[in-house]
């Protein structure tokens, strides 16, 4: 989940001055919550039936998105943020973060427990399955994702909204939090990829 | 009768030093993904427990080496930390119960279900854990007046 990385705001520079009027920040945006749940509530149901279609859709759709957000973030969005003034990516940042904060969690969601069911119900997590060691491989590199996302970006996001609701956030506080999306982005960048092969070579074997 | 001090400036919180809790709690995570990998390459066959009990163990005591020093640590900003800590708790044991209607869905069963739950309540308590002392650590703490 790279979806903030590139909203870095250099050390010591104060988020306020000079700004515009900020908006208010809401961490956790309480309108998404029944959509997320619609989409939690469909996984369930797709997982509890066995539904074919509900499986594959949550799969496609989740894994999809998931990849393209994490890259057109990273590849797109975040160098285009780095050139813009402090206050327009504070307030960029202010309405872009939250709602991250409950996307990328549902969309990881959707892909993985209906692509662990799908692949034992196509067959390809049998040892006699060519795709078994493909498989594997991206149990790995979602475990790597899962590792990075959960452990150092997630935190630093939900660190970074806290400190942006302050009055006056601390810039310094705020850029050695977002490094942490410098740092990672290759990785997780090259994992995506990776993601791509590995399903593309698991869909036409 | 105890009244919040001002907002410290933002230099002594920089120069807080804090005990590596996110860092332990990361190499717990990593081996809980770890075993989770490992019995999901078995499935749909029994997977054996062996390493993934080492991996649960190894996990388990880094976490509770990560709770012991935060329950150490004096100026933490503990409203946000236990704010922050009960919603993402909450987020994850909804997710951790996803995992584990999935496993128990395709017939995960005994042995191997037990470590995988143990693994999943490990990974509901770090992740939180990790999370709120992450903000916890940049916030202005409260201190009683003398």
């Amino acid at each position: 989940m790279t979806d903030t990385r590139a909203v870095a705001i250099p050390a010591g520079a104060e988020v306020s001055t000079g700004a515009p009027p900020r908006p208010v920040i809401q961490i956790v945006p309480l309108k998404g919550l029944p959509i997320v749940a619609a989409f939690v509530g469909f996984l369930i149901a797709s997982v509890g039936f066995n539904w074919k279609w509900g499986l594959d859709f949550n799969h496609v759709v989740g894994g999809g998105l998931w990849t393209a957000i994490d890259l057109f973030v990273g590849l797109v969005v975040g160098p285009i943020l780095g050139r813009l003034s402090i206050p327009a990516r504070a307030e960029f940042s202010a309405r872009f973060m939250p709602k991250m904060v409950l996307i990328m969690p549902t969309l990881v969601a959707m892909t993985l427990a209906s692509g662990f069911q799908l692949a034992l119900d196509v067959g390809n997590l049998k040892p006699s399955s060519p795709n078994h060691a493909w498989l594997i491989v991206s149990f790995v590199v979602v475990g790597v994702m899962a590792t990075i996302a959960l452990g150092i970006l997630e935190p630093a996001n939900i660190a970074v909204l806290f400190e942006m609701k302050k009055p006056q956030p601390n810039g310094d506080v705020i850029g050695k939090l977002m490094k942490r999306f410098i740092y990672t982005a290759g990785i997780t960048g090259l994992m995506q990829v990776a993601t791509l092969i590995i399903m593309t070579r698991i869909a036409t074997q | 009768m105890s009244v919040l001090s001002p907002e410290p400036v933002a230099e002594e919180k920089s120069q807080r030093r804090f005990p590596p809790v996110a860092e332990v709690g990361i190499a717990a995570l990593a081996l809980v993904v770890i075993g989770g990998i490992y019995i999901a390459s078995y499935a749909p066959r029994r997977p054996p427990v062996g390493i993934p009990i080492v991996l649960l163990i190894a996990g388990g005591v880094l976490l509770v080496a990560s709770v012991v020093m935060v329950a150490r640590t004096s100026d933490l900003a503990w409203d946000k930390f236990f704010l922050v800590g009960r919603w993402t708790l909450l987020a994850y044991v909804i997710s951790a119960g996803l995992i584990e209607f999935v496993f128990v869905r395709n017939h995960t069963r005994g042995e191997p279900l037990l470590v995988l739950t143990l693994m999943l309540v490990l990974f509901a308590l770090d992740v939180p854990l990790i999370i709120s002392f992450t903000v916890a650590r940049y916030q202005s703490v409260r201190r009683d007046a003398d």
